[in-house]
């Protein structure tokens, strides 16, 4: 006899069919290489590169070198300090994007620079910003300034570029939640007595957390990488982690070091994921009334029948 | 009485060419149940905002007890708002929302608890205390949002078409709960809708709204039995209204009585009025289809002051306690006069008038009523 299938069987069925393209180049490029970086950062190092398979933990041992420890740190100080000037800044812009009658025209723009290679925006701003540069010879010739300043090569211009290059990361995810908002709310807490600065900080930033939240992890995660723009206009204490890593690869051939580091990133950006998706997921059970998946509901159900078993 | 009275002097407001408010001049007494009435897109809204302060006039004066409010922010003025789509904080609880207001204003949490129940239980939401509003029913949440406006002890309550999104049963039982908290609080009301019957029932006094004038005040009695326009006429409730020209008048007891021609009826009929009218002055008749009768035989009297048409019925439309019947009369078959009747006894047999029956419709001069201003 034919075996036919219930509607919901035949979803699953077909639902694991499309997705197995997308889960075998996921293992074969993503999750494969991860797990070779994993295996490669508890090695010992070869001496050309690559790795001797000798078990070992001298890579995680090496880390805490003093200087390495710096490292870490200016990493992470300078992430930090991008993503929040990021978030400060797209919190405005966003708004201003969600209440403009121009739209369309302004997401055009944000999104306008994504057209063009990133290592040459980065060019772009060594032009800018260098002693002879834009900035410089323009204040020179106002007459404020004699001599050209020192605008490139420390950790403020590593800052500065890297908040340019990833604003649009934080303004869109915010620009979405904040168009999204119900603006008769600002009305209402004004109208219960709250002043406008009270009004945005009480009622609108609650509800346009979700955004806010994916704007920080769109933001923190690539900076926190961040290999060129340190390389191209940091100085020689603008140092980051991602750099480490290349030079661990490329000049000092310590794969087992390189992979390590790499653990870090990774680490970073998990848990950062891990977050949002746990937020999201509770956001939205605060939010709906109602189970979401079909699982959820089934089990609600079901609780429901046990229940009325149970007056019986 | 806790309540102020709001004025509203030679208010103007324009967006671009459209003026949604065109010199509005209203009076609101203390503690009064005072309805903005009218279509969509009337100005009864932006009249609404702009007594909370969210817009401001082009020109013009608002005032509570005859002070100029126009310079205060709204989260300064004595008045709170419900809102259309309520406007719940959807990320606070019920708890949380009521108690806004107090939080704002840094009172202990002993009071501020005191005080929200009370309110709580004002709107019989006390199982609901620790929802979010996205768990509420429309019904729920609309009482959330009153309890939140009162608390603040407002001294003008606004409320924005604040029953629109129920459904009529629910809404006939919150707008006489709302009729009781009135009562209770005894503070200015002011109700925008655009449902007559709303402002009708619970209304003290009216004010019928078309393109940012204000056309009518009066109370739900005045609005409905001598509409001041033509629109107040045809948007209060229904009737038969139709040009006519004013052909006699003479006393009649109190009154005048004027013999008048309706070219849409195609014959002259009899109405009495306060005032005597001008002979050849052209007005509207209008007649409430309630006050109709209608009769397979021709009515009994023969007095002069009753108005009888003869008529075939075109379309009987039965809703249980009445009748609605179109009759295309005899004499002027492009005109259809409706007719109500209520069933007073026990139909046992079916209706007793039905489609394409000859009819009388008939009634008294007083009963009809002159519109003297056709210009809005």
């Amino acid at each position: 006899m034919k075996r036919v299938l219930k509607p919901r069987q035949r979803e699953q069925l077909l639902g694991s069919a499309y997705g197995w393209p997308m889960g075998m180049w996921f293992t074969l490029f993503f999750t494969i290489p991860l797990g070779i970086i994993i295996l490669y950062s508890f090695m010992k190092r070869g001496l050309y590169g690559g790795v001797e398979f000798e078990p070992t933990l001298n890579a995680y041992r090496e880390m805490f070198n003093p200087s390495f420890a710096m490292v870490v740190v200016r990493t992470i100080w300078i992430s930090v300090l991008a993503t929040l000037l990021c978030l400060l800044i797209s919190l405005p812009c966003a708004y201003a994007m969600a209440r403009s009658k121009y739209q369309t025209l302004l997401l055009f723009l944000i999104i306008i620079p994504f057209w063009t290679n990133s290592l040459i925006r980065i060019y772009a701003w060594i032009f800018i910003l260098s002693t002879e540069g834009l900035v410089n010879s323009m204040l020179i010739k106002i007459g404020l300034i004699d001599e050209g300043l020192k605008l490139i090569y420390n950790n403020g211009a590593v800052v500065l570029v890297l908040i340019y290059m990833y604003l649009p990361f934080a303004i869109l995810p915010i620009f979405t939640t904040i168009d999204k908002f119900d603006f008769s709310l600002l009305d209402a807490a004004r109208d219960l007595g709250a002043t406008k600065f009270e009004s945005l900080f009480k009622v609108m930033m609650p509800n346009i957390k979700s955004g806010i939240y994916t704007a920080f992890i769109f933001t923190f995660i690539p900076i926190f990488g961040a290999y060129t723009v340190p390389l191209l206009v940091g100085g020689k204490d603008s140092t980051m982690i991602g750099n480490i890593i290349v030079d661990q690869v490329s000049k000092t051939r310590n794969w087992p070091l390189a992979s390590a580091f790499s653990m870090i990133l990774t680490v970073v950006s998990l848990v950062g994921v891990f977050w949002m998706l746990y937020t999201g997921k509770r956001e939205e059970m605060m939010k709906k009334d109602g189970p979401k998946t079909p699982q959820a509901l089934e089990k609600r159900v079901r609780a429901h029948h046990r229940a009325a078993r149970g007056q019986r | 009485m806790k309540g102020v009275e709001v004025t509203v002097e030679g208010v103007t407001r324009a967006y671009g060419d459209f003026k949604a408010l065109d010199d509005v001049s209203v009076t609101i007494e203390k503690g009064e149940f005072f309805s903005l009435l009218g279509p969509s897109g009337c100005g009864k809204t932006t009249l609404l905002r702009i007594i909370a302060g969210f817009d401001y006039p082009d020109s013009g004066r608002v005032a509570f007890d005859n002070k100029d409010v126009l310079s205060v922010p709204p989260e300064k003025r004595q008045s709170n708002t419900i809102f259309q789509t309520y406007a719940l904080f959807p990320h606070l609880t019920v708890y949380e929302n009521v108690a806004f207001a107090l939080r704002l204003k840094r009172m202990d949490k002993k009071t501020i608890d005191e005080r929200v129940k009370q309110y709580i239980r004002l709107v019989q939401l006390e199982e609901h205390l620790y929802k979010k509003p996205s768990m509420l029913s429309g019904g729920q949440k609309q009482r959330v949002a009153i309890a939140r406006a009162l608390i603040n002890e407002p001294s003008v309550l606004l409320l924005d078409e604040p029953l629109s999104a129920l459904d009529a049963k629910l809404r006939q039982s919150l707008l006489i709960e709302l009729d009781h908290i009135h009562d209770q609080v005894g503070i200015t009301f002011i109700y925008v809708t655009h449902d007559q019957s709303e402002a009708l029932s619970v209304s003290d006094r009216v004010a019928v709204m078309n393109k940012g004038k204000i056309l009518q005040i009066g109370t739900p009695y005045e609005i409905y039995e001598a509409p001041a326009t033509r629109f107040v006429a045809q948007f209060i409730g229904e009737s038969n209204i139709f040009e006519c020209t004013i052909l006699s008048c003479e006393p009649y007891g109190e009154e005048f009585l004027m013999n008048v021609d309706v070219p849409a009826l195609n014959t002259t009929v009899m109405v009495t009025d306060y005032d005597p009218q001008p002979i050849g002055a052209k007005m509207d008749f209008t007649v409430r289809p309630e006050k109709v009768r209608i009769t397979s035989g021709p009515p009994r009297t023969t007095r002069t002051e009753v108005n009888t048409l003869k008529g075939i019925v075109e379309e009987p439309v039965y809703s249980g306690f009445q009748s609605k019947f179109y009759v295309k009369l005899d004499e002027s078959p492009d005109t259809l006069v409706k007719v109500f009747k209520q069933h007073t006894v026990f139909l046992d047999d079916g209706p007793d008038i039905e489609w394409l029956d000859a009819v009388y419709v008939s009634w008294h001069a007083d009963d009809g009523y002159l519109v003297k201003d056709t210009s809005q």
